[in-house]
């Protein structure tokens, strides 16, 4: 049976998701990206190969992410898409009557609004990444918690700490002089959560009608202390979907079906990508006042994509 | 006395143009790169806005390049614009740097003073016919390059070779520079329009409709909006925006002069959600996204530079407007980053929602 690929490649991590035809997921992977994206998709691939025995028969790639343009031509990506619309698409897949999507990621946040099957409006994060994952795993680890068990220190406190919100250095501060008076830690970590709740309603869901089905997707959706205060801000149940980690991966393999089944071949280039050698280097451009730092993407020292330069001068040579 | 002066869209070449003929060397200032912004941030204050940054960066280049004379518009606020030249200034002299700094200032209040100021700006002999002649040569320039970016919204969507009408938009933009005379201006017209017309454009398609507000230089210069507009138009978005020089001189300075609102209509359309004036173009971003609506628009983009008050003021009432006329609406706050993919990002989803809109508005979505 054929099956499709989403790879989402985020700031943090890096997702795959390998679905049926039907789209149910088949296997998925999630990793960090260590800075180092395309180490990471290849790495996924190889991480996906052995866990599924025998063979797999991909039949059309999607990618996702703020690296999607990157993962695209070292998979051969049939659809590169938004991570925006891939998380829609995800969360209508598992969810029909979705009316909003909360998706909290390595580094940015987002809120999608949707009405009878479309989305109607969202926000991201523009100017601040407070409240996301890299800040809660920097906060986990400076309290040398797992981060797997952060959010259920939250759900042990009875009375949580204010903790300021709106900037992540205010917050960290505050946590430090709170844990310097002595409040407990499962306090402190509880008014974290609510602040970085209140910090997202108020910054990213500003003006947006939040309504249910509420779906939490995302790294941080794993956080439990997170789920719960949404939960008491809001009001409404917030739905936590069991593959929430790769929603993102799965929309962008639920896109590539619809565009392989459009155009009846896909671009992947096979797994064996994954032992290919990849090299990137880069220079400034010296054409115009613009100095646009040009980006060359070598696969076995063969420039397979350039870009980076504002006027196209260099993006279709050589290539 | 060599003359430089702020850098805004294609607006420099017909302002060179004009100091020229005035009799001045000009310094043309550089299109506002990475060593502009670094410029600008070192030494400006933290918490200014992203055009303050870029204009101190553009004012630094160009003393460095020799010029001695800078010229700028002023303001009367309450946007901090108002003062930003008193500060600029302050900030150069403390740099170090010796010069004159001609403020242009809104003529219902200063008349007195923007009569002065234009008299330091002639420096040749001339009759007032040749003035005026100078002047209207520059309007008209300027005007044609208004026209040639209109037409690049209306065809760039629709063009079948992904960058030709920015490649062509680009050629006439140095055609209308190369301009000397009214005359040839006529005939470059026809030109361009010919060149714009015979791109490759698909049929069977329709963009939808993004209407661009928001704080006049980010709006304006390409530099400091990652160059949205073609963004979006390989998108297949036609964009309008609701701010040109041309336009923005004549509701803004000359109807000034006369005491006269100019914009009346887009204040007029802002009012129900916002009466009062908050400086800047808050108001106007506002009035315009009404007027946007109404027209039918998909869409509108509100772009606003990091901390711009009046904008985040616009920002907090445009939700309203997108309720009521039920219209997409997205804010865009910008400042230094030039790395373009956080941008693209929300402009495809934007985008991807405004063509799903319309198909279910126009019963095509299954």
């Amino acid at each position: 049976m054929s099956s499709f690929l989403g790879v989402d490649v985020g700031s943090v991590s890096t997702n795959i998701a390998l679905i049926d035809e039907d789209l149910n997921l088949i296997e998925k992977v999630y990793l960090r990206t260590m800075g180092k994206p395309i180490e990471a998709v290849q790495k996924g691939l190889k991480i996906l190969k052995q866990k599924i025995s025998g063979n797999i028969d991909i039949a059309g790639v999607g990618t996702t992410g703020s690296g999607r343009q990157l993962a695209s031509v070292i998979v051969g990506a049939d659809t590169i898409k938004n991570e925006i619309t891939a998380h829609a698409v995800a969360a209508l897949n598992i969810e029909p009557d979705v009316q909003t999507v909360i998706e909290i990621g390595g580094q940015d946040s987002k809120v999608i609004i949707l009405r009878d099957g479309i989305v109607i409006d969202f926000a991201m994060n523009t100017v601040c990444a407070a409240g996301t994952g890299s800040f809660l795993d920097q906060q986990s680890n400076r309290l040398n918690i797992p981060i797997e068990e952060f959010g259920k220190y939250a759900l042990r406190s009875k009375s949580p700490v204010r903790i300021a919100g709106r900037c992540a250095v205010f917050a960290e501060s505050d946590m430090i002089h709170k844990q310097q008076m002595g409040y407990r830690l499962e306090d402190i970590i509880r008014g974290l959560c609510q602040a970085l709740v209140r910090n997202y309603l108020n910054n990213v869901g500003k003006g947006k009608e939040i309504l249910p089905k509420i779906l939490f997707q995302g790294g941080v959706a794993a956080n439990v202390g997170m789920k719960a205060a949404f939960e008491e801000a809001l009001g409404y149940e917030v739905v936590v979907p069991e593959h929430h980690d790769v929603m993102g991966a799965i929309g962008a393999a639920i896109l590539a079906r619809d565009a392989v089944s459009h155009k009846k071949s896909t671009n992947f280039k096979g797994l064996e990508i994954m032992d290919a050698n990849y090299t990137v280097d880069s220079f400034e451009c010296s054409g115009c006042p613009n100095r646009c730092e040009v980006i060359n993407i070598k696969m076995e020292n063969e420039v397979i994509a350039r870009w980076g330069d504002r006027c196209n001068k260099w993006k279709n040579i050589g290539v | 006395m060599k003359i430089t002066y702020p850098y805004m869209g294609n607006s420099h070449i017909a302002i060179k143009n004009l100091l020229e003929r005035l009799g001045n060397e000009v310094v043309v200032p550089p299109r506002p790169s990475k060593k502009t912004l670094s410029y600008g941030t070192q030494h400006a204050p933290e918490f200014a806005c992203l055009p303050f940054k870029i204009l101190l960066g553009t004012y630094i280049e160009g003393l460095e390049m020799g010029a001695d004379t800078i010229i700028s518009t002023g303001g009367v606020g309450p946007c901090r614009a108002g003062l930003y030249t008193t500060l600029q200034e302050r900030i150069l002299r403390s740099l170090g740097y010796e010069f004159d700094f001609i403020t242009l200032e809104p003529p219902s209040r200063y008349l007195n003073a923007l009569y002065k100021n234009i008299k330091k700006i002639i420096n040749r002999p001339m009759t007032l016919k040749e003035f005026w002649h100078v002047i209207r040569f520059v309007w008209e320039q300027l005007k044609l390059f208004d026209m040639a970016e209109r037409k690049s919204f209306e065809i760039r969507p629709l063009e079948v070779n992904q960058g030709e009408t920015s490649k062509v938009y680009r050629e006439c933009v140095d055609i209308i520079a190369e301009a000397r005379t009214i005359e040839e201006l006529k005939e470059i017209k026809n030109e361009v329009i010919k060149k714009m017309d015979s791109i490759d454009r698909r049929k069977d398609f329709e963009p939808v409709k993004v209407g661009l507000v928001g704080e006049i230089y980010v709006v304006l210069e390409p530099a400091a909006n990652l160059e949205i507009e073609e963004t979006l138009g390989e998108l297949g978005v036609y964009v309008e925006r609701s701010m040109f020089f041309t336009h923005y001189t004549v509701s803004n300075a000359i109807m000034d002069l006369f005491h006269l609102a100019g914009e009346r209509n887009v204040k007029k359309a802002a009012r129900p959600f916002f009466n009062e004036m908050c400086g800047g173009h808050g108001r106007e971003s506002v009035g315009n996204a009404v007027l946007y609506a109404k027209r039918g628009f998909d869409g509108v983009i509100q772009l606003s530079p990091f901390t711009c008050i009046p904008e985040i003021v616009a920002k907090s009432v445009l939700p309203a407007v997108a309720k009521k006329y039920d219209i997409s609406v997205l804010s865009l706050s910008l400042d230094e980053q030039t790395g373009k993919a956080g941008l693209r990002t929300r402009l495809e989803a934007f985008v991807d929602l405004l063509f799903k809109k319309k198909q279910k508005k126009e019963g095509r979505f299954a």
